[in-house]
């Protein structure tokens, strides 16, 4: 049974309403889809739906990202390369997908092996041609490089700015070798021109359809999971490593290899969001390793709010429907609109647009936000008294 | 193997010897404990007081010197969890409760049991971890303040909190240093009543520089000065010591 709200955050007041506006898209984004006709103002494009999957996934990137930077302080800034590793897995299981269907007609290699005139499949691709032998890659791949390199990083004592830097180099390095064609993961054109998934057309509505539905089921999924987390005693853990470690450590909490898990876990929620995104967005390629998408996905979190969960969902998603509109009426200002957020955000909203919401939930208060550690406050407060 | 004293202290220090960089921390100090007995130690600036509860707590090792917990107990043998489990609890100089945790859950995580991240994950309170809960905010004073968050507490009440995650684990020796640093008259005032009140129950080692503080709550009093006990006794014995006076009271 997953317990709610049995502490600071009373009830989950934020998250029934989060949890009731994902059903209502779940259910009318096929309605408007498939029983209102093209004719009408309220028919929802393939495309339509597409953006809103995308917004779907990017919020559970958030959520991923939210459940270790604003519940255990450990702030990631390569989280994108767990959702790009999620989904490239899917990504290799719709190459093979396509079969014989492709530019070579090559019924085991995809195209750009053939291009490249490769002879045989890399040993790495075998198996894709299952789903579930690639839906099981989509978990454990991010999930072994979480684990792999959360404990050098965390039995290390790496916290603070440097794991933030070292987790920008993991994405940077993913990236670069992703670009390389003899990689064996397409180069710097990735994947693409995909047919199909399980059989079913995805240049169908009702396909695009169907997956917004598994994404928005996934998302709320992952929200419960992460809540019940943060509910339970090893989520007040958590936050305490998050104020205190030494004094957590001092307790007998093995601080290590909670971040461990908890990263881990992250990872997986990021690497399945990505796995959605391939199918619905059609393409996969080293660019989703870049650097700035991390950064971005941080910035979503700040927005929306930390230490929420919902908030950061609807931070990624408020951010990228403005990224949208943005990119399309003026390019060449987003990335400075973004900045100029993050810094207006960080400095007037510390607790992100959830915190101007009349709400008795307040989950996290100002003073953690700002990243004044209780030392300092301690400090200040004994300096203030003498 | 080095032999357990005779005696039967509770906790029993004998020429520890500490060296930082050549300057000696603590110079052959011996000091002793009794059970259910509260012990004061003052002394200026520097004498090498948190510098012994380093020793005792396992963060620090000395350079010679035994420290027995009881006549079982080698503390220069185990780490610091294993003495933490051994039963002895340290309350820092600096308060360090969970500021964004509720009073009660402060509590709740310095209840003893599974501290891996699936008992965690999967842990509930029972009635009689809450009866415990119920019983250390009645001791501490806290009761009232159970379901505020630890922030919103006076930095008197932090402390009193934090004595309170000690008393969660049932600690045989408590130390504590310099609890009422800060505090308001009446703070002190009740943390006197609370340390007394613990007396009997636990053995308890104070270091505190407040001297009407001490006078207040102490039977027998050390004095550390340069890493060595220069005088003890009760407190009038104590402050007419001419070298008390000398380096410490008389500054
Ligand atoms: N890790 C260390 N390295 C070097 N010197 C140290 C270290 N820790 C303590 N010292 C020195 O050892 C001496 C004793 O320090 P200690 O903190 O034990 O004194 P104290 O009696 O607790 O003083 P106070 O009343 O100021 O808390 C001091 O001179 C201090 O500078
Ligand atoms: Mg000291």
């Amino acid at each position: 049974m997953v317990r709610f709200g049995n502490s600071i955050a009373g009830r989950d007041r934020g998250g029934a309403w989060f949890l009731g506006i994902l059903t209502l898209i779940a259910i009318a984004v096929p309605v408007l889809n498939i029983l209102v006709p093209p004719s009408s103002t309220f028919h929802l494009s393939a495309y339509g739906i597409a953006l809103i999957g995308k917004y779907l996934c990017y919020g559970m990137l958030a959520l991923a990202l939210d459940l270790i930077w604003g519940f255990c302080g450990i702030l990631s800034l390569g989280h994108a390369a767990f959702f790009a590793l999620g989904g490239y897995a899917m990504g290799m299981y719709l190459m093979r997908e396509i079969g014989p269907r492709g530019v070579y007609g090559n019924p085991i290699l995809p195209d750009f092996m053939v291009f490249l005139n490769w002879k045989s499949l890399p040993w790495f691709w075998h198996g894709f041609n299952h789903f579930l032998f690639a839906a099981a890659m989509v978990v454990a791949v991010p999930a072994l490089l979480a684990l792999v390199f959360g404990w050098f990083a965390f039995r290390s004592r790496v916290t603070g700015v440097y794991f933030s830097i070292i987790t920008q180099a993991l994405t940077y390095a993913l990236m670069l070798a992703f670009f390389r064609n003899n990689m064996g993961f397409g180069g710097n054109n990735g994947f693409t021109d995909f047919k199909d998934i399980l059989g079913f057309d995805l240049h169908s509505d009702g396909t695009h359809a169907v997956l917004l539905v598994i994404t928005a089921v996934a998302l709320g999924a992952s929200y419960l999971a992460c809540r019940a987390i943060v509910d339970s005693r090893a989520g007040r853990v958590i936050r305490a490593i998050r104020d205190a470690e030494s004094r957590t450590r001092f307790l007998g909490y093995p601080v290590e290899s909670f971040k461990l898990w908890l990263f881990v876990f992250s990872g997986i929620i990021a690497g399945i969001a990505g796995a959605l995104y391939v199918p619905q967005i059609g393409i996969i390629n080293p660019s989703e390793f870049a650097p700035i998408n991390s950064i971005e996905a941080v910035i979503w979190v700040a927005v929306g709010g930390r230490g929420t969960l919902y908030g950061a969902i609807a931070g990624a998603v408020l951010v990228n429907y403005a990224k949208t509109y943005l990119t399309g009426a003026f390019p060449e200002v987003w990335l400075y609109a973004l900045g100029a957020l993050f810094v207006l955000v960080t400095r007037y909203l510390p607790r992100g647009i959830i915190g101007l919401l009349p709400s008795k939930d307040k989950v996290v208060p100002k003073a953690a936000l700002l990243g004044e550690s209780h030392e300092e406050s301690a400090r200040s407060r004994q300096a203030a008294r003498s | 193997m080095k032999k357990a004293p005779v005696r039967d202290k509770r906790l029993d220090l004998r020429d520890l010897t500490v060296i930082f960089d050549g300057f000696k921390a603590l110079n052959k100090l011996s000091l002793y404990v009794d059970p259910g007995e509260l012990l004061c130690i003052i002394g200026p600036n520097g004498a090498g007081k948190t510098t012994m509860m380093d020793v005792i707590t396992g963060k620090t090792r000395p350079d010679s010197g035994t420290a027995w917990f009881g006549s079982e107990i080698d503390l220069l043998r185990l780490t610091e969890p294993e003495i933490v489990n051994a039963g002895i609890g340290r309350k820092f100089q600096k308060p360090t409760v969970f500021e964004q945790l509720t009073v009660f859950e402060n509590l709740e995580l310095a209840l003893a049991g599974g501290r891996s991240f699936y008992r965690t994950l999967r842990a509930r309170i029972t009635p009689a971890q809450q009866n415990r809960i119920d019983d250390v905010l009645e001791i501490i004073g806290l009761t009232k303040q159970r379901t505020l968050l630890a922030r919103t507490l006076s930095h008197g009440q932090k402390q009193w909190l934090e004595i309170g995650m000690l008393l969660m684990q049932n600690p045989e020796l408590l130390l504590v240093d310099e609890p009422v640093a800060g505090m308001t008259p009446h703070e002190i005032e009740r943390t006197a009543e609370l340390l007394l009140s613990l007396e009997g129950e636990h053995s308890i080692v104070v270091v505190e520089h407040d001297m009407h503080f001490v006078r207040s709550i102490a039977r027998r009093v050390t004095v550390l000065h340069e890493g060595r006990v220069i005088a003890e006794g009760d407190m009038d014995k104590v402050q007419k010591d001419a070298r008390v006076k000398e380096v410490y009271l008389g500054e």
